[in-house]
C-alpha cells in the first residue's frame, strides 16, 4: 500500500496523543485539594501551586524527554522506546514523591483537622506513566517474564512509597492509619471467600466439563443451565438465596451452628460458585474436546488405557485451556466479592458500601483501589501460568 | 447427522427458544404491572413482616427507570465503542490498536462495583455517576468484539471487494461491518447484560432502579422487598440475553 511509505514527521503518535492527554488533563485539573477538615470539601490546588521549583524542572527534563521519545523516527525507534520506557519509573516515583511532599508542607502550616487529598491531575499522571509504560513494552516486543519483571519493579517503586512515612499525611492514607486492622481483616476475609469459592468451583466444574466431552446431551442441558447464572446479576442472585438458607438452617438446626444462615459467607460462597462454573466447566470441556484426534488415536495405539490417556494425554494438553478458565474465574470472583459485603459476608466491599453510606470517599477508595490491584494483579499472575503450561515447542 | 436432519433441528430449537422468549417477557411485563396483585402470597410467606410488599414506588417506575439507565449507558458504549473499533482497524488508526486492545483487556479486570465506586468521587452521587460507570466498563467489550469481528473478514474477501470497485466505504458498510456483525453484537450484549447487573447496585450510589428494593429490603432486613425486586431484575436479564441470542442468530451465515 503506498500510504504505508509516505514519510512520518511523528514516531509514535500513540505516545504523543497520550503526551497531550496527559499534558490538557494537568492544565485543567487540580494536583490535590486542601480542606480545613474531613467534612468540607477541599479547594483546588493546581500542579504548579503544588510542586517546588526544583520538582517543576525535574517533571519539565522528564516531559521533555518523553516528547523527545515521541517525536523521533527512522532507526532510533527502538531507543526511542528504551528511552519512554525508563522515563516512565521517574515519573511515577516525582508523582508520588510531590503529592506526599506537597502534603507534609501544606498541612505544617495548616490546622491540625485540615486534610489534602489526591486530585485528577495525580490520577492522570499515574495513568500516563502505566500507559506509556504499556505502549513501549508493546512496541518493543519483550517477552513477557521480562514485562513481569519491569511491573515489579514499577510496583517495587510504588510499594516503597507506601511502606516510607511519605504519603503519610494524605487523608486516604490517614484513614488507611486508622483502619489498618480492619482493613488486614477485610482483606484477608476477601481472599478466603475467593478461595472458598473457587476449591468447590474447580472440585465440580472439571468432572462436569469431562462429561460434557462424553455425551452431547449433558452438554447442551448443562451450559444453558450454567448460563442463566452467568445472566443473572450478582445482587440478584444473593438476594434470592437468602430465604432458602435461612429456611434451611431453621429446618436443620446442626448446619445453622456451622454457621449456615441467609446473609454472611453462606450464600457469598454458594453464589460465587455458581457463577465460577460456566467458565471451568467450558474450558475444560474446550480444552478435552480440542486435543487432536490423531494425538489420542497415537495413544491408544501405544496401548494406554483411557485412563491413562485422559491423564498423561489429554489433561495435560488441555492444560493452558482449562487454566484460562480459572484465569476468567479468580478475576470475576474478586469482582462479585465486592457485592457479596452487602449480604453482610465482608470483605474489601464493606469499606465501599460503608463509605457510600457515610459519604466518605476516603473510605470508599480503600475499599476500590485494593480491590482493582488484587484483580489486575491475579489476571497477571495467571496470564504467566497459563503461559507456562503451554507444552514446549507452542509457547 | 444428515444436513436435513441438522437443519430441522436447529429450526425447531429456534421455535421452543421463541416460546421461551414470548412466556418469559409476558411474566416480565405481568410481574412488573401486578407484583402489588401478589400482597397477600407475600404476606402469607412473611407474616412477620410489617409491609410485605415494597410501595416506595411502582415496580413500573422503577424497570423503567433501570431500563433507562441500560439504555443511555448502553447507547453511549456501543456508539464510541464501534467507533473506536473502526478507527484502530483502518489505516490511519492502526498504530493505535495494541494501546486500545490492551487497554479494553486490563479494563475487564476491573470489578464493575468498584468502577461504580470510583465514579462517585469524579461525579457525585445519582444518576450521572452511575450513567459514566456503566458507559465506561461497557464500552470495553464492544470495542473488543468490533476489532475481533472485523479481524475475521478474509483479506481475500475484502480484496475481491476492491477489485469489484467498491470505495473503502462500501467495503466497510457492504462487506466488513455484516461480516462483523455477529462478533460486535455479541459484545453488545456481553455489555448490556454486566450493566443490567451494574444498574442494580447502582442504588447505592443514589441512581433510582430495581435496585433500590433489593437493597432496602438488605438493609432494612425485609426479605419480602429483596425477592421482589431480584425477581423483577433476574428475568429482566435473562429475557434481553435471550432476545441478543434471537438477535445473534439471525445474523449467522450459511
Amino acid at each position: 500500500m503506498p500510504r504505508e511509505h509516505t514519510p512520518r514527521v511523528i514516531g509514535n503518535r500513540v505516545l504523543l496523543t497520550l503526551w497531550l492527554a496527559a499534558a490538557i488533563g494537568v492544565a485543567l485539573l487540580p494536583f490535590a485539594t486542601l480542606s480545613p477538615n474531613r467534612l468540607v470539601s477541599g479547594q483546588p490546588v493546581m500542579l504548579w501551586q503544588a510542586l517546588p521549583g526544583w520538582q517543576l524542572g525535574a517533571l519539565g527534563l522528564i516531559a521533555a524527554g518523553l516528547l523527545l521519545a515521541a517525536l523521533a523516527r527512522g532507526l532510533a525507534s527502538r531507543t526511542a522506546c528504551w528511552l519512554g520506557l525508563a522515563l516512565t519509573l521517574p515519573l511515577l516515583g516525582l508523582t508520588l514523591f510531590a503529592l506526599g511532599d506537597y502534603a507534609q508542607r501544606a498541612l505544617a502550616e495548616a490546622s491540625p483537622a485540615a486534610r489534602v487529598s489526591q486530585g485528577g491531575a495525580f490520577w492522570l499522571l499515574l495513568l500516563a506513566a502505566a500507559l506509556i509504560a504499556v505502549d513501549a513494552l508493546q512496541r518493543l516486543r519483550l517477552a513477557l517474564l521480562a514485562r513481569a519483571l519491569f511491573a515489579l519493579l514499577a510496583l517495587g517503586l510504588i510499594g516503597a512509597c507506601l511502606a516510607s512515612d511519605l504519603l503519610a499525611p494524605l487523608s486516604l492514607m490517614r484513614e488507611f492509619a486508622n483502619q489498618r486492622d480492619i482493613f488486614v481483616a477485610q482483606g484477608l476475609r476477601h481472599l478466603a471467600l475467593v478461595g472458598g469459592a473457587l476449591l468447590p468451583a474447580l472440585a465440580l466444574g472439571l468432572p462436569l466439563g469431562l462429561v460434557a466431552t462424553r455425551s452431547r446431551r449433558w452438554r447442551d442441558g448443562l451450559f444453558s443451565v450454567l448460563n442463566v447464572f452467568q445472566t443473572l446479576p450478582s445482587i440478584a442472585v444473593f438476594g434470592l438465596l437468602i430465604a432458602p438458607l435461612a429456611a434451611l438452617a431453621h429446618a436443620v438446626p446442626w448446619l445453622g451452628e456451622l454457621g449456615v444462615s441467609g446473609i454472611g459467607v453462606a450464600p457469598a460462597i454458594i453464589a460465587l460458585v455458581l457463577y465460577s462454573l460456566l467458565p471451568v466447566v467450558r474450558n475444560t470441556y474446550a480444552g478435552l474436546a480440542g486435543v487432536p484426534a490423531t494425538t489420542l488415536e497415537a495413544a491408544r495405539g501405544m496401548g494406554m488405557t483411557s485412563r491413562q490417556i485422559l491423564w498423561r494425554v489429554g489433561l495435560p494438553l488441555a492444560l493452558p485451556v482449562i487454566l484460562s478458565g480459572l484465569r476468567i474465574v479468580t478475576v470475576q470472583a474478586i469482582g462479585l466479592t465486592v457485592v457479596a459485603a452487602l449480604i453482610g459476608a465482608g470483605g474489601f466491599g464493606a469499606f465501599i458500601f460503608q463509605g457510600l453510606g457515610q459519604y466518605a470517599i476516603d473510605l470508599v477508595l480503600l475499599g476500590a483501589i485494593p480491590t482493582i490491584v488484587l484483580a489486575v494483579i491475579a489476571d497477571f499472575l495467571l496470564q504467566l501460568l497459563v503461559a507456562a503450561s503451554r507444552p514446549p515447542g507452542t509457547r | 447427522m444428515s444436513v436435513a436432519a441438522e437443519r430441522s433441528g436447529r429450526l425447531r430449537r429456534a421455535a421452543t427458544g421463541n416460546l421461551t422468549l414470548a412466556l418469559l417477557t409476558l411474566l416480565l411485563v405481568g410481574l412488573t404491572l401486578g407484583m402489588s396483585q401478589l400482597e397477600p402470597l407475600f404476606r402469607a410467606l412473611f407474616p412477620d413482616l410489617s409491609q410485605p410488599l415494597y410501595s416506595r414506588d411502582s415496580f413500573l417506575n422503577l424497570m423503567l427507570a433501570h431500563i433507562g439507565l441500560v439504555l443511555v449507558s448502553s447507547l453511549i458504549s456501543v456508539s464510541v465503542g464501534v467507533a473506536a473499533g473502526l478507527f484502530v482497524t483502518r489505516p490511519a488508526g492502526r498504530e493505535f490498536e495494541p494501546m486500545v486492545s490492551s487497554l479494553a483487556a486490563i479494563g475487564q479486570t476491573f470489578p464493575p462495583a468498584a468502577v461504580l465506586a470510583i465514579a462517585v468521587p469524579l461525579a457525585g452521587f445519582g444518576f450521572t455517576p452511575t450513567i459514566i460507570a456503566l458507559s465506561l466498563y461497557g464500552l470495553l467489550p464492544v470495542i473488543q468484539n468490533t476489532i475481533a469481528g472485523l479481524g475475521t473478514v478474509p483479506a481475500s474477501t475484502r480484496e475481491a471487494a476492491r477489485g469489484n470497485g467498491m470505495s473503502a466505504w462500501q467495503i466497510l458498510w457492504r462487506v466488513e461491518l455484516p461480516l462483523a456483525m455477529r462478533v460486535i453484537i455479541a459484545g453488545v450484549r456481553v455489555s448490556v447484560i454486566i450493566n443490567i447487573g451494574t444498574a442494580t447496585i447502582g442504588s447505592t450510589v443514589g441512581a433510582k432502579s430495581l435496585g433500590t428494593p433489593l437493597i432496602a429490603g438488605l438493609v432494612g432486613n425485609n426479605l419480602a422487598y429483596v425477592i421482589q425486586g431480584a425477581l423483577l431484575v433476574g428475568l429482566l436479564a435473562i429475557v434481553t440475553d435471550l432476545a441478543f441470542e434471537r438477535l445473534e442468530r439471525r445474523y449467522t451465515f450459511g
